[in-house]
């Protein structure tokens, strides 16, 4: 059976290549309601999308309830090992055969008339068969449809609508190095996303959130109160005097590369906020895991990196952006688990639950941003958000990539020429 | 627990804590704490182990002090201007007494207003009372929000 493409009717919208210049975008990209429409046709339903992560369907039959834009997706893993991305939706009548949000099951049964799929998506029962002429008849045809594309890079299991396109090597071009890098601070090399996720329901439109993460222009001034109270260094990352540099990694993922400050400092663990002396075993396991890498490891620490259109691992935390419409989405939080990191990991969860989530100290505030930024846009006048800061002195560094300092909107506008790509594709 | 704290106490010291922090009055509000103290807002639909798991607020003593003194920066945007506050408390029960330390919980409803709206929030309190030098203070408040298995509104404010 030829696997099915998905990409949904797409109307014609406004003329992309009018509304996103290189220096600014139009207002109307994050309130227009037909924006979002093609937003769903050619990003959400076409291009690969972040769905989940395989630590959080560890063994053969567990399953969790996931999104791929407004898809409810069922992501479990087979007797067989493998991960596959299931849509909620029974094949007779269309009822959720899925309520719980998240368990172990061989089958899943939907309530309605008793129809059973295997965790494959398989029918595999239709009660009163003799209805539809007996077994062996409709199994082909009636199947719970998948998510055509399926692929991880570190445990991120990505999932794209479209049965062609890109590989999710392609897509992920130079980000994939970032989730190594989140990667390689566990001895074992491993992320584990177990810790649970909040959700944040937000008032704003999806690209506010996508633009925000690698903007380092704003920590100062949203976070202020809060790194003012703690006494916190992260501001000063985030300076006209800082090293750090915003690049644009291309395919509109953007990252804040902080390792210019770390490895000016020098201090192993500085990225964390403690030294290897308070994390004995941790900086043990490293140095034996790695040998003498571990120390440039410690040194430079976690990503801060926005994977388009809607991962955002920001050092200790993954973020995932759930579109609902042109002006609504939720915003989903938890703190990453490395394994072998017994050490870092509760730490990882206090910290997380400290600043994320409905109630975090850094991230309502981020939040209340968004929201406002929602209403103002509701104004006519100017009909454009500036981009254009660090323009002129944008440069392109060893990698051929796009570098700007570290309050530059570098990877802003990375974002919006790829998302340009995207909707003006025939 | 002496005996001679009865239900009207409990409720009296109940009543007090919810005005402190509809009011917005933190000084008030973080006195009635004890220095072992747990504000615990747990999130999704099972109650899991809060050092494992993800919380929507999981503070000690020193966290309740960050997150007031954010607050009174004044610049804690998402409660500038703070919300406009009324919670009502109602099906107070005694659960459990334990030495110096009496178990008390009940029902509430809020409701929040702020320039995006008002927003209701409801759910049920568990406090963890204790006398310390004859006078009821607050060692612990889990807060079981009866949507917590649903994305949240921003939930800056003291619930």
């Amino acid at each position: 059976m030829a696997e099915p493409d998905y990409a949904v009717p797409d109307s014609p919208g406004p003329d992309y290549s009018a509304l996103i210049r290189p220096d600014r975008v139009h207002g109307s990209l994050y309130t227009d309601p037909r924006v979002f429409a093609g937003e769903l046709a050619r990003i959400w339903y076409r291009t690969w999308v972040y769905v989940g992560h395989e630590s959080e369907v560890a063994e053969p039959g567990d399953y969790v309830r996931k999104t791929l834009g407004l898809q409810d997706v069922i992501m479990t893993r087979g007797t067989d090992g493998t991960v596959r991305l299931l849509l909620n939706r029974c094949a007779h009548r269309a009822n959720l055969v899925c309520e719980a949000e998240r368990g172990n099951a061989k089958s899943f049964r939907c309530p309605y008339h008793g129809w059973t799929y295997k965790n494959t998506g398989e029918l595999i029962g239709f009660p009163f068969n003799q209805g539809y002429g007996g077994k062996g008849t409709i199994e082909s045809e009636l199947s719970l449809a998948a998510v055509p594309r399926v692929a991880e890079h570190q445990g991120f299991v990505f999932g794209s609508m479209a049965a062609d396109g890109p590989s999710l090597a392609e897509h992920l071009g130079e980000a994939a190095g970032e989730l190594d890098r989140l990667a390689r601070l566990s001895p074992e090399g491993k992320v584990e996303l177990t810790a649970g996720w909040l959700r944040h329901r937000t008032r704003a439109n999806w690209k506010l959130l996508a633009e925000n993460e690698t903007d380092g222009y704003h920590p100062q001034f949203v976070h202020g109160s809060i790194f003012s109270v703690t006494q916190s260094p992260i501001g000063a990352l985030y300076s006209d005097k800082s090293t750090a540099v915003t690049r644009d990694l291309g395919h509109g993922h953007s990252e804040n590369d902080l390792r210019p400050e770390f490895r000016r400092i020098g201090a192993p663990m500085r990225w964390f906020g403690t030294t290897p002396e308070r994390v004995p075993g941790y900086a043990a396991r490293m140095r034996e895991a790695y040998g003498e890498a571990a120390e440039q490891i410690l040194v430079e620490g976690a990503p801060h990196v926005m994977v388009f259109p809607n991962l955002f691992v920001a050092e200790i935390q993954v973020f995932v952006i759930e579109p609902v419409s042109a002006g609504e989405c939720v915003q989903h939080s938890t703190a990453v688990q490395l394994a072998g990191a017994p050490e870092l990991n509760r730490r990882m969860i206090s910290q997380s639950v400290g600043s994320v989530g409905p109630a975090g100290m850094l991230l309502a505030d981020d939040t209340e941003m968004y929201e406002r930024n929602q209403r103002g846009l509701a104004m006519l006048r100017p009909e454009w958000l500036d981009l254009r800061r660090g323009l002129h002195r944008e440069r392109t560094d060893e990698r051929g990539l796009k570098v700007g300092t570290a309050t530059d909107e570098t990877g802003m506008r990375g974002f919006w020429a790829h998302y340009l790509s995207l909707m003006a594709a025939a | 627990m002496t005996g001679d704290q009865d239900l009207r106490e409990f409720e009296q010291f109940i009543y007090r804590e919810a005005r402190y922090a509809d009011e917005h009055d933190y000084d008030a509000w973080e006195a009635l704490w004890t220095d072992d103290a747990l504000y615990w807002v747990p999130a999704g639909g099972d109650l899991a182990e809060p050092e494992t798991r993800m919380s929507v607020i999981y503070d000690n003593r020193s966290r309740i002090a960050t997150r007031l003194n954010q607050l009174r920066t004044g610049r804690r945007y998402a409660q500038t201007p703070p919300s406009s506050l009324r919670r009502v408390i109602s099906n107070i029960e005694v659960l459990g007494r334990d030495g110096r330390e009496v178990t008390v919980a009940a029902n509430f409803v809020l409701a929040e207003s702020r320039e995006r709206g008002v927003v209701t929030w409801a759910g049920r309190v568990t406090y963890r009372l204790r006398l310390v030098d004859g006078e009821l203070r607050l060692a612990g408040k889990q807060v079981l929000l009866v949507n917590r298995d649903q994305p949240l509104p921003t939930l800056a404010f003291l619930i």
